[in-house]
């Protein structure tokens, strides 16, 4: 399964990722972080849905978004 | 979910080491973090990290050696292509880079940036058009659109009062020494996959001792253009693109340079 992560604590709540993910997964929270920004999160019910394409993560100004990829099963699932 | 890696996942996406992990002052939504981002993933897929020499620039990026952790010289407001030239001449084994922005490169910094690349200098330039002075409060820059209103242009800017905007790409790609001159945005993902490649070919001019290299990234200051982010990365599709087009204005990387 892919996924991502992010960085509570260096998000800024652009929203710039929202605006790219090719699923709509990408949404704003409910939560504010120290700094005051109300930050984006994938909710648990959408976290499978995730297709490790990055771009959330090329689109973030802050580097608040690490990705990992499922690696293709040998020979087809 | 755990951050650390598990079986049968590949990381597909991480702040290269050269990007100080640490949290920027800049605005929300702000391209100077993509544009810092670019560049450190380029020296480091280059192999150029250790021999790198940034020249930074006076702007909103004043503080790009606390972002990329590159040895760095601070270059009075719009001085970086002169600082550059001296720091490349007396060390041309260095991999010497500006960052510059468009108050700082094409208002008080014409004249360096346009001798710098006329001499041809073996040196590569980042230039962050946000078409405001955006660290000072958003005054009108040379590369203000026409009717856009900033602080010094409250109105609009005015093309019988204060010019049309100045297109650098254009004009750096057509000077005789320039090697490569070039447009990009950061606005999409499809754009910042081209800033990218363009960047790229801007870094082998001076890695192959070519010459000069130049890139224009349009780039979002959501806060000076009183804009939320995402209305600010619409602005650059539907405003700045159409005005200052995006591509390549000279490229004589596949011709052994200007001499
Ligand atoms: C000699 C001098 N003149 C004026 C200033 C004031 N000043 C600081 S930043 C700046 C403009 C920066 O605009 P830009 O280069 O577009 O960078 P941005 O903040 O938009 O990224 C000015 C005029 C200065 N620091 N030094
Ligand atoms: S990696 Fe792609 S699919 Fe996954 S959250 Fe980011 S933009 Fe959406
Ligand atoms: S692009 Fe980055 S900083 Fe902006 S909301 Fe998404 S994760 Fe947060
Ligand atoms: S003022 Fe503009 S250029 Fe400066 S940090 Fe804020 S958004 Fe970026
Ligand atoms: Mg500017």
């Amino acid at each position: 399964m892919s996924r991502i992560a992010i960085d509570e604590a260096r998000c800024k709540g652009c929203l710039l990722c929202t605006t790219v993910c090719p699923v709509g997964i990408l949404v704003q929270s409910p939560r504010f972080n120290q700094q005051g920004y109300k930050v984006a999160e994938v909710r648990p019910e959408d976290r499978d849905k995730c297709t490790g394409c990055t771009s959330c993560a090329l689109i973030c100004p802050d580097l608040a978004i690490t990705v990992w990829r499922s690696k293709k099963p040998k020979g087809g699932a | 979910m755990s951050p650390a890696a598990v079986k049968d996942e590949i990381l597909a996406f991480d702040r290269p080491e050269v990007v100080a992990d640490r949290a920027t002052h800049y605005c929300p939504g702000c391209h100077h973090g993509v544009a810092h981002r670019l560049v450190g993933e380029l020296l480091t897929e280059m192999g150029l990290v250790d021999k790198t020499i940034m020249v930074t620039a006076i702007g909103c990026s004043v503080f790009l050696y606390n972002y990329l952790l590159l040895d760095a010289v601070e270059a009075p407001h719009g001085r970086a292509p002169a600082v550059a030239t001296g720091v490349k001449r007396s060390r041309p084994d260095n991999f010497v880079f500006t960052y510059q922005g468009d108050g700082d490169l094409a208002s008080i910094g014409l004249a360096e940036i346009v001798h710098c690349a006329n001499r041809g200098e073996r040196v590569s330039v980042v230039f962050v058009n946000n078409t405001v002075y955006g660290m000072t409060g958003g005054q009108m820059a040379p590369t203000t659109l026409i009717g856009q209103k900033t602080t010094t242009c409250p109105g609009g800017r005015c093309r019988e009062r204060e010019g049309m905007p100045i297109k650098m790409a254009e004009i750096i790609g057509g000077l005789g020494g320039t090697v490569f001159a070039a447009r990009a945005a950061l606005n999409n993902v499809k754009n910042i996959r081209q800033a990218k490649k363009f960047l790229k070919t801007a870094f082998e001019v001076q890695t192959k001792g070519l010459g000069f290299g130049f890139v224009e990234l349009l780039s979002a200051c959501p806060t000076n253009w009183k804009m939320s982010p995402v209305k600010a990365n619409q602005r650059i599709e539907t405003e700045m693109i159409p005005y200052f087009p995006l591509g390549i204005f000279k490229d004589l990387s596949g011709e052994g340079g200007v001499c």
